[in-house]
């Protein structure tokens, strides 16, 4: 294998693991400061797509689309908060994981009775769509890089907010504290809400970014939330640190594993058996990985709560 | 003595429907109901399994969809063989496929047992979420790997053309299977109901609230919680063996982790820790999509308004709601 | 049941009609919730638009959704038989499904009409005689594909298809034809959304052409990376990723991709023209390759019904079997394995004022079969 291939594929599990990142930030922070499991993340993921999808179809303009996708998600998130979320802080898991489940039937099909049952027109916009070369002699498409350097953006501007804002101090000690900050006169239920349309709006960014380079349907989410959560769960519920870590080494694992494993199988295979054992176990991967990273630290990479 | 509780009167009455409606099907010649009776009652089959990890060990699995899978693939591959005429293993000795559901229970529940042996055994060094995360893992393993796995169809699954045997009766007649069903689901209630009064259940209770308590008197909690987790991955094993006969079908989907979501939606509709909860939640659960699933074809938002509401404004689920907050260990 | 779609001509008459005596039920079991709801809502609208055309009062269907899970479709045909009592089953989109119903229900003695799923399993040693094929077999598509790959002279193949069944069976099509050498075989994950890994193969391997299968979202995806990737390897595919109904989410990426299809919208015969005209009046929007199914399997149903009675099995089943029907693709007429023997057209992906369709530009294959006939004994 060529060193431009890997260093192609490298860029590739790079971009995977970022936008991994920013759909995982949000539930990691919903998780970390309110305890609560929320499996319709991956509908917000949607909810974004097709509101940059309309946006984009009505104005042509990609960076429209993109605030529609940010604003749609996060109005929709706040509203899922106020109505339904906020009476599931005090329960278990258990009921939490089946509202939230309930909500993803009533997004799926509502967004099929809006959208209609065939997928939507979205598209890289001309400024950014085609190739760029690279040190090395690597094509790689622009819009990726874009990718990578928008959700490092993201990631930086979290740390900042998390690190620097009076607002990030209150997520930082609600994850500590409970009581005591609402003892000390914040607002916890209007932090509560800001938390989750934060967490909703990133994900719906997600969804927009990530939709113009794929295919926008209904159903879109689900696939990336089970790859959030566990990318949450490798880093360590609640840390934004751990979240990015295991994003991109969730996103390399994933790329590099779909490559290099059939290759190293061809190595004392006949090659469609290679192939074909190879591309069986690279599914599996990420979950191998998760369950290794567990069973050797039980609260993941970051974590500290149980 | 023992005393009548209205939880007790529930079950009882439970139980009678259990028993009127498909007679009824079967004598209004409604044979679809009594399928639909069958599915229901292997739903809460897998549902009791789980409840026993769920509500009495407090092990949140969301990953008991690997031994319903493991179950019904087990059902799948002896059948399949058998149907085709080729041995399971020549070497080094002869292993037959087999029609025979003794046979085929027993072979599901073993493998299933020892699925949730060595699943157990690494996902319980993990507590609370990271619990649910790394079952759900396995789980996804096991769905991943079935569906790339070329010899038992794959993807596209694996159809058996008839029913399997059971001494004595014609399973292909819905009544007679109905009657299956139903008679291994009462002994699992049995067992169930026998095993939360038994010392190991209390053991695993006490577990489930204070974990010291039971290591100052000198039992692993470790130990206990495997224990159940075996117990509950072997009958929801079970279920996943009746059910791919309901259905004389396997597929990969019996894996996916919405599988291991409706289980727990049984459980959580009826009552976590009940003992008929999940019998509850299954029945519930496959009524309302038969009735909803004509309304429209945006069906899907009516069941999750109601499951909404359920969830929201019936706590203790619908059991817990009917009979008022009576402790449901005990 | 409750969707039970009457399609008895008019409300009045059937008031006035006398029960049906010698009518026929047809059970429809098809995808009409969740992401592959638009495979199934064609070909349920295909097939409806030509049993309300006909005008006739001797047929009933009713239609369920299987949400594409295999076993909700099980217990579904179990329903349709048993409670319904009906006499015919089709609408089933999916191969996994397929192979779930339609071997129980034949070996039942009903009728099984396929819109869309082929399976070699069915087409081969597991063929039936109650069982037709109103589509193609899986393989045919790709078969074209491999044999266009030979008349543009092909000589480096890049292949992919996602890891499972079908997926096999596709590159198995493309290769039994395609005559010269593969720069590179790939299985993707089923449900794939990035190709990036994949696209920095090919752009690696030195091919000259690409085929891909890569049905629904996934080929979306894949068209939509590929055109962004700047690599101008000219790709092929079969017709599943350039339907009417996905082309419009594909977009300019799709623009001159060559694709093998059994049908298209400008295929010259009156009952295409008026199919064409008559689907665009009565849905609103532009037929797919699904509808076009959905409607021959109608009229080839009643087409049968003119000549035979559905209680005489024999009978019925040699009317079926005689095809004696207008389709919207042309000949078409059934092997000896009760599946098509069609031509497969090579198409181009075009743009007609804001709409993206397809044209035919030649003829892959000329009344082609499948080579699984061979195993099929009825």
């Amino acid at each position: 294998m060529s060193m431009i291939l890997l260093a192609e594929q490298v860029l590739n599990g790079l971009q995977l693991g970022v936008m991994l990142f920013v759909m995982a930030a949000g539930l990691t922070l919903v998780f970390g400061v309110m305890g609560l499991i929320n499996l319709a993340h991956g509908s917000l993921f949607m909810i974004g797509a097709f509101a940059a999808a309309a946006v984009a179809g009505a104005t042509g303009s990609f960076l429209l689309a993109l605030a529609a996708a940010l604003a749609a998600s996060a109005a929709v998130g706040a509203l899922v908060e106020v109505v339904v979320i906020r009476r599931l802080y005090n329960r278990d898991h258990l009921d939490q994981v089946l509202a939230t489940f309930a909500l993803i039937l009533i997004f799926s099909e509502g967004t099929r009775w809006l959208f209609g049952s065939f997928p939507l027109f979205l598209n890289i916009p001309p400024y950014l769509a085609g190739p760029v070369s690279l040190p090395g002699g690597i094509e790689y498409p622009m819009y990726r890089l874009t990718l990578i350097a928008v959700g490092l953006l993201i990631a930086l501007g979290l740390f900042l907010l998390i690190s620097r804002t009076r607002l990030g101090i209150q997520i930082r000690a609600g994850e500590n504290d409970r009581e005591m900050i609402a003892a000390l006169g914040v607002d916890i239920s209007r932090l509560y809400t800001i938390v989750f349309a934060i967490g909703a709006g990133l994900a719906g960014l997600a969804g927009a970014l990530v939709g113009a380079i794929q295919s926008v349907q209904v159903g879109m989410g689900e696939p990336v939330l089970i790859l959030a959560f566990v990318v949450i769960v490798i880093g360590g519920i609640g840390s934004i640190k751990g979240a990015l870590i295991a994003a991109l080494l969730v996103g390399l694992t994933d790329t590099l594993g779909g490559v290099l494993l059939p290759a190293l199988f061809k190595q004392f295979m006949e090659a469609s058996a290679a192939t074909s054992v190879g591309s069986s176990l690279a599914s599996m991967a990420i979950y191998i990985l998760m369950a290794v990273v567990l069973i050797w630290r039980p609260t993941g990479l970051f974590g500290a709560r149980g | 003595m023992i005393t009548m509780t209205r939880e007790t009167l529930f079950n009882l009455a439970m139980m009678a429907a259990l028993i009127l409606f498909p007679l009824w099907a079967w004598l209004a010649d409604e044979p679809f109901m009594i399928t639909l009776a069958t599915k229901a009652v292997i739903l809460a089959l897998a549902g009791v399994g789980l409840n026993i990890a769920l509500g009495l060990g407090g092990l949140v699995s969301l990953g008991h969809a690997a031994f319903f899978g493991i179950g019904g693939y087990a059902m799948g591959i002896l059948a399949s063989h058998a149907q085709n005429y080729t041995p399971l293993i020549e070497t080094p000795f002869l292993i037959e496929g087999t029609k025979s559901m003794p046979v085929i229970w027993l072979v599901a529940v073993i493998c299933s047992g020892l699925a949730a042996l060595a699943i157990g055994a690494l996902s319980l060094r993990t507590s609370g979420v990271y619990f649910i995360m790394i079952t759900l893992a396995f789980g996804q393993m096991l769905f991943f790997f079935t569906i790339s796995w070329p010899a038992y169809g794959g993807e596209d699954g694996l159809s058996i053309y008839v029913r399997n045997g059971f001494p004595g009766l014609n399973t292909l007649d819905p009544i007679q299977f109905y009657g299956i069903c139903f008679a291994l689901l009462a002994l699992v209630l049995f067992f169930a109901a026998r095993l939360a009064r038994s010392p190991f259940g209390l053991a695993l209770n006490a577990a489930r609230q204070t974990a010291e308590r039971v290591e100052t008197v000198g039992i692993s909690p470790y130990k206990l919680r495997l224990t159940a987790f075996v117990v509950s991955g072997m009958i929801t094993g079970l279920a996943g063996a009746l059910f791919a006969d309901l259905n004389r079908f396997i597929s990969p989907t019996m894996f996916s982790w919405q599988t291991s979501g409706e289980i727990m939606i049984f459980v959580i509709i009826g009552g976590v820790a009940r003992l008929f909860g999940p019998v509850v939640g299954a029945v519930i659960f496959i009524a309302l999509e038969h009735l909803l699933g004509g309304l429209s074809d945006y069906w899907h938002i009516y069941l999750g308004v109601l499951l909404l509401l359920i969830v929201l404004f019936a706590r203790g689920g619908v059991i817990g709601t009917l009979t008022g907050r009576e402790v449901a260990h005990d | 049941m409750k969707l039970k779609a009457l399609a008895l001509a008019s409300c009045m008459a059937a008031l006035a009609a006398p029960a049906m005596a010698e009518g026929v039920k047809v059970g429809m079991i098809t995808t009409l919730s969740g992401g592959g709801a638009g495979l199934g809502i064609d070909v349920r609208d295909g097939f409806m638009l030509a049993v309300n055309q006909a005008d006739r009062k001797d047929i009933e269907v009713v239609i369920e959704d299987d949400q594409r899970k295999p076993d909700i479709a099980v217990q579904l045909a179990d329903k349709m038989i048993q409670s319904e009592k009906v006499d015919v089953l089709t609408g089933i989109i999916w191969s996994n499904l397929a192979m779930a119903v339609v071997p129980a229900a034949v070996a039942q003695g009903k009728f099984y009409l396929s819109p869309n799923a082929g399976p070699s399993q069915l087409a081969g040693k597991g063929c039936n005689p109650n069982y037709f094929n109103v589509a193609w077999q899986n393989d045919n598509l790709h078969e074209a594909g491999g044999a266009y790959a030979n008349t543009a002279g092909y000589k480096n193949s890049f292949i992919l298809a996602p890891n499972y069944p079908a997926g096999q069976d596709a590159l198995t099509g493309y290769k039994r034809m395609y005559e010269g050498e593969l720069a590179g075989e790939l299985f993707t994950k089923l449900g794939q959304t990035d190709y990036a890994s994949e696209i920095a193969q090919i752009r690696a391997s030195g091919a000259d052409s690409v085929y891909f299968f890569l049905p629904g979202g996934m080929g979306i995806s894949f068209l939509k990376q590929y055109a962004d990737s700047g690599l101008d390897i000219p790709v092929v595919g079969p017709a599943f990723s350039f339907d009417q109904g996905i082309l419009q989410a594909v977009g300019d990426a799709a623009m001159g991709v060559v694709n093998t299809s059994q049908w298209n919208k400008d295929i010259d015969n009156p009952t295409n023209a008026q199919f064409v005209k008559t689907f665009q009046e009565a849905y609103g929007r532009l037929p797919s390759l699904y509808a076009s199914q959905g409607f021959d399997t109608a009229n080839l149903l009643m087409s049968a019904m003119d000549v035979a009675d559905i209680n005489d099995a024999v009978a019925f089943r040699a009317a079926l079997q005689a095809a004696d029907f207008d389709s919207t693709r042309g000949a078409f007429k059934f092997g000896s394995n009760n599946h098509p023997v069609q031509d497969i057209f090579v198409r181009e992906v075009i743009k007609e004022g804001d709409v993206f369709t397809n044209k035919i530009i030649g003829t892959a294959l000329s009344g082609h079969g499948d080579v699984y006939a061979a195993d099929c004994k009825f």
